[in-house]
This record gives structure tokens, C-alpha cells and sequence, in this order.
């Protein structure tokens, strides 16, 4: 009896001499966690501050609402790239939300059930799955590659606003389908089987409870493709051409903020300008992480609450 | 002598290889509560599953023997059209992640209502047949997932009866509730049974005794096949059960 109560007054000493080792551990490992942020998040505010102080003083209102002039002077605003940008932004996500919403509805809702008796149809759709995770991770200049020898030259579409719509839409369908599909994934089964047994249809099913659930992670995949078309340059380089025209159509040439930044740092020497055009995309940028931020966090909480 | 609403012929299950339940006989009368008792993974939810289908949706499942609802084979009937007439409560309160007026308008929307007004009348019929409506009817538009435990269940049940079926399968519907929430709710299931035919799964004797007019014994030896041991009214399987398993079970034994 005396003997086990030593015995157990020796382990808790030791255990406490270790405590205070595994204390002392855990604040250097701390302290170092603390200084890789810090430092990471200095060269963010670095990048981001320069390019907003030395852009800043080339905004205003002129620059924002008039047209490059063209040419080698780099004078001029940038107004109709604004433009532009927006109208491609749409123009892609016209294409590929559905096509990527869709795709990934089939792939989680669908394609499961189907493979079940098919082997072949199995593979295929672990190839789909394969490529998925794949392509999201190719540079956009292969896309761009892609884009320039079909749509441009093959189908003919030339330089324009749909050359490049197409592309961008191959350059983002990864994310959309990839964001569906993880949205899709955290529809609990339990509102999939309460509405099946209410006696409605897989389709009813997946409109009416799984696809509403899954809003806010789709919205945050298409949030995140505007992101990605924004801030592109050499995919629009191949399929958008240069043009600082307003685009009367989707057949028209054109410049987005990305683009004509490129423009300016290369062919021209209006740095101000190009360092302008710079803060312009920062803080759009930041604008849609911002959304990002707001709309699933407040979507979230949005489907918790009605509908 | 009671009509026959639900019936099993030497009905079996297999998920995969496995054989989760064997050669069940069994006829559910009408408008009568019937208890599906026995030990866990003997094979109650599975069986239960049987009458509405959604063993379908569970890969490699398959079936021997029949299974009938008023005489007619089941696997005849297009499952949508079975699932409305046969509704289904679950163990843990499933609402959908809408409003408690859209949770309850949900089964006839999806049957093809869009009149408001008749909404409006079924989803008030719908929650004071459920016992809810009193707590809820000013706050329609609250998220159903707001509710309380037993408030979901009951809306649950809601849910199902707007649909209007004729069969109502429960498994375990008061197994996630405290003890006051689970008297509601076999009051409820007490007064449905004039005009629904009620299945009920439930591991509690007591609650069986109190709501179930018959009660059917399932049990599964080492092979873990489930089997129906002894079907018959509530009274007599608890008073003086014909098979000694039976008994031991009830009186607490095993299981
Ligand atoms: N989806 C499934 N796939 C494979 N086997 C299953 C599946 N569902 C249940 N089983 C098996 O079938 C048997 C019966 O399960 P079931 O859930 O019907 O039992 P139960 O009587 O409802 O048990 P409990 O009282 O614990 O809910 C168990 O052995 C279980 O492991
Ligand atoms: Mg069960």
C-alpha cells in the first residue's frame, strides 16, 4: 500500500517536471508561428500599401471615366477597360455557371448511382473526377493556348469578347465545379431522405432542399472565378486581343484592367498610370474578398435560418 | 376481425452478401398502432424501410419474398407515388432548412399544390393534428430549425400528414426527446391511429405497452439474421408471451 502511494507520488513529479518542459516548448513554437505571420502579413501590407500609395495619386475622377488614348504614351484613363472587365466577368460566368453547377450536380447526385451496375461508366467517371482536381491546377497561359487555337483561329471567333468568355470559362470551370461539388457534399442525407419520403422526385429533391442548401458554397465558387477573371492577364492576351475600344459586341475586341496594366508596365512609359490602373485592381480585389467573406459567412447563417 | 393494411409473405433482405432479416410473415391491420420491438441491429429500421422503399436507395440491397399494402405488391407501385401514401418519420427531427410553413407545405407543393389558400388551410390542419400549431402559429415564418427537439418532431409528423397518407412508419421518434416531449408524442400517435395506419419502431417496453395495439418481437441469434419471433396484440405479448425469448426480452433479460 505504502509502497504503490510512492510509486504514484514519483509519477506525478515527473509528470510535472514535463509539464513544465512541454510548456516552455509550446511558447518557442508559438513565438515562431507568431513571427512567420507577422512577417507574412507585413510583405501583404508592403505590396498592397505601395501599390495604393503610389496608385493613389494617379486616381481620379478623369482617370476613372475617360478612355486610354492609345498608342505609346500611355495617356489617358481607364474607363473603358473598367468596362470591359465587367462585361467579360459576366460574359464567363454566363458560360460557365451552369455548365459547372451542372456538371458537379452529376457528378455527386447522379453519376453515383448510375455507375453502380457499369464498370465502364464507373471509370469514366473517375477520370471526370481526376480531371477536375487536374485542370484547376494548370497555369491559365495553357488555357489561353487552348482558347487562342480554337476559338480564335479554328472557330474564327477572333480576338474578341467570346474567344475570351470561352476560355476564361474553361479557366474557372474547375473552381465552380470543384466548390458545387464540396457544397453538394455537406447537404446532410437527412433532408435528401425526409423529402424522398414525402414523395418527391430525386429532381424535387435536389431543386427544391440540396440545391437552396448549397447556395451559399456555389455563390462562394462564383465569387471566387470573378476573382480569377479580374485579375488574369495571359489568357486575355491570346483571346481578348488589346483593343482599348469599348466593345460594342461580343464579337469586339477588348482591354480589361489586367490587360491594360500589362499594356502600360510593357509598351509604354506612364508608370503613374500603370501604377493607377494597379490600385484600381487592388481594390477591387479586395472588394470581392470582402463579398466572399460576407456572403458565406451570411449565407451560412442564412440557411440556418429561413430558407 | 381487423383489415389487413400492410402484409409481408416470407419477405427477406439482403445488404450485399449479408442477410439482414429472414422470412418475415406478418399482417399490419388498419388504422392500428403497431410496436416494432426486439435488440439493436435485429433488423427494425430495415424492415420498416421496407414499406416505403428507401431500402431502394441503399446500394446492394436486395429482396426475397413480397411485400404488400391493401393486396398490392409494392415493388408495383412507382416508389414517389407509395412514399405519398406512406409517410415516414425518423429518429432524429429532419426539418429542411426553411421556414415551418415551407417545411409543412413542402410534401404538397411537391404533389403539385400552388394554392395559397389551400396551403394556408393544410398547414394549419396539418399542425394541429401534430399538436403544434398552438406553439407555432404566430411564428410561421421561423426556421424550422429553431425549433425545439419535440417542436421538430411534431413538425416532422406535421410534415408527413400534409401529405395524406394512409400509413405513417416512425423509427425511434422519441428517442432524441426528453420525457414530456415523448408524451406528446405518443398522445399524438395515440389519437392519429383513428384514422392512419401507424408502424412504430421503439426500444422503450413502457412506451410500446402505452401506444402499440399489437407488437411484433424481432430477435437475431449469432448469424445476426433478424426474424420475427411472435406478433400479436400488445396485451397478450406482454402478459403471457408464447415464446420464452419473448419473455426474456420484456422482462428485461437481455437485450
Ligand atoms: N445500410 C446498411 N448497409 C449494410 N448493413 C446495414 C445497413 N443498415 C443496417 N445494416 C445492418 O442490418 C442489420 C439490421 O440493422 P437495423 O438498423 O435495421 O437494426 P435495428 O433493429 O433498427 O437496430 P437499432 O435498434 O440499433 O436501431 C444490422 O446488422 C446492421 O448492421
Ligand atoms: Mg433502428
Amino acid at each position: 500500500m505504502d509502497e504503490r502511494s510512492s510509486e504514484i507520488a514519483l509519477i506525478h513529479k515527473a509528470q510535472a517536471l514535463n509539464l513544465k518542459k512541454e510548456h516552455r516548448r509550446q511558447s518557442f513554437w508559438v513565438a515562431l508561428m507568431w513571427l512567420f505571420g507577422l512577417i507574412t502579413v507585413s510583405i501583404l501590407i508592403l505590396v498592397v500599401g505601395y501599390v495604393l500609395l503610389k496608385g493613389g495619386t494617379a486616381i481620379n475622377w478623369e482617370f476613372l471615366t475617360t478612355p486610354p488614348k492609345g498608342g505609346l504614351s500611355g495617356e489617358g484613363g481607364i474607363s473603358t477597360t473598367i468596362g470591359t472587365t465587367f462585361y467579360l466577368v459576366g460574359l464567363t460566368l454566363l458560360i460557365a455557371t451552369p455548365l459547372g453547377v451542372g456538371a458537379a450536380m452529376f457528378l455527386i447526385e447522379y453519376a453515383g448511382e448510375q455507375s453502380l451496375g457499369s464498370k465502364f461508366l464507373r471509370s469514366m467517371i473517375s477520370i471526370a473526377n481526376f480531371a477536375v482536381e487536374t485542370l484547376a491546377g494548370i497555369p491559365s497561359i495553357i488555357y489561353g493556348l487552348f482558347g487562342y487555337a480554337l476559338f480564335v483561329s479554328t472557330l474564327k471567333f477572333g480576338f474578341s469578347l467570346l474567344s475570351a468568355a470561352l476560355a476564361g470559362a474553361c479557366l474557372v470551370l474547375p473552381t465552380i465545379i470543384r466548390t458545387t461539388e464540396e457544397a453538394l457534399l455537406a447537404v446532410p442525407d437527412d433532408y435528401r431522405r425526409g423529402s424522398l419520403a414525402l414523395g418527391a422526385t430525386k429532381w424535387q429533391t435536389l431543386y427544391r432542399v440540396v440545391l437552396p442548401a448549397s447556395t451559399p458554397g456555389i455563390i462562394t465558387g462564383i465569387i471566387l472565378s470573378v476573382g480569377r477573371v479580374i485579375s488574369e492577364t495571359a489568357i486575355f492576351y491570346v483571346t481578348l486581343g488589346g483593343s482599348y475600344r469599348m466593345p460594342t459586341s461580343i464579337m469586339d475586341s477588348g482591354r480589361t484592367l489586367a490587360l491594360h496594366l500589362y499594356y502600360l508596365a510593357m509598351d509604354t512609359r506612364a508608370f503613374d498610370k500603370a501604377m493607377g490602373t494597379g490600385a484600381v485592381l487592388v481594390v477591387m480585389i479586395i472588394l470581392i474578398n470582402l463579398l466572399i467573406d460576407f456572403v458565406s459567412r451570411k449565407l451560412t447563417a442564412g440557411v440556418r435560418r429561413v430558407r | 376481425m381487423n383489415d389487413t393494411k400492410l402484409e409481408t409473405i416470407n419477405y427477406s433482405l439482403y445488404y450485399g452478401k449479408f442477410r439482414a432479416l429472414k422470412d418475415i410473415s406478418i399482417k399490419i391491420p388498419k388504422n392500428k398502432v403497431t410496436a416494432l420491438i426486439g435488440p439493436s441491429g435485429c433488423g427494425k429500421s430495415t424492415f420498416l424501410r421496407s414499406f416505403n422503399r428507401m431500402n431502394d436507395l441503399i446500394p446492394g440491397v436486395h429482396t426475397e419474398g413480397s411485400v404488400l399494402i391493401d393486396g398490392e405488391d409494392i415493388f408495383k407501385v412507382d416508389p414517389v407515388a407509395l412514399r405519398q401514401n406512406v409517410g415516414m418519420v425518423f429518429q432524429k427531427p429532419n426539418p429542411f432548412p426553411k421556414s415551418i410553413f415551407e417545411n409543412i407545405a413542402y410534401g404538397p407543393r411537391v404533389t403539385g399544390l400552388k394554392d395559397h389558400h389551400k396551403l394556408e388551410e393544410i398547414v394549419e390542419r396539418s399542425l394541429r393534428s401534430a399538436a403544434l400549431w398552438d406553439e407555432v402559429k404566430d411564428n410561421l415564418g421561423k426556421s424550422g430549425l429553431d425549433l425545439s427537439g419535440g417542436q421538430q418532431q411534431r413538425m416532422c409528423i406535421a410534415r408527413a400528414l400534409a401529405v395524406e397518407p394512409t400509413v405513417i412508419l416512425m423509427d425511434e421518434p422519441a428517442a432524441s426527446l426528453d420525457p414530456i416531449a415523448t408524451l406528446k408524442i405518443e398522445d399524438l400517435i395515440h389519437e392519429l391511429s383513428a384514422n392512419y395506419t401507424i408502424v412504430i419502431v421503439t426500444h422503450n417496453m413502457q412506451q410500446a405497452g402505452r401506444v402499440a395495439d399489437f407488437t411484433a418481437f424481432f430477435y437475431t441469434d449469432e448469424s445476426r439474421t433478424g426474424q420475427l419471433v411472435e406478433f400479436d396484440e400488445t396485451k397478450k405479448i406482454f402478459t403471457s408471451p408464447r415464446d420464452r425469448r419473448t419473455e426474456d426480452y420484456i422482462t428485461g433479460r437481455f437485450g
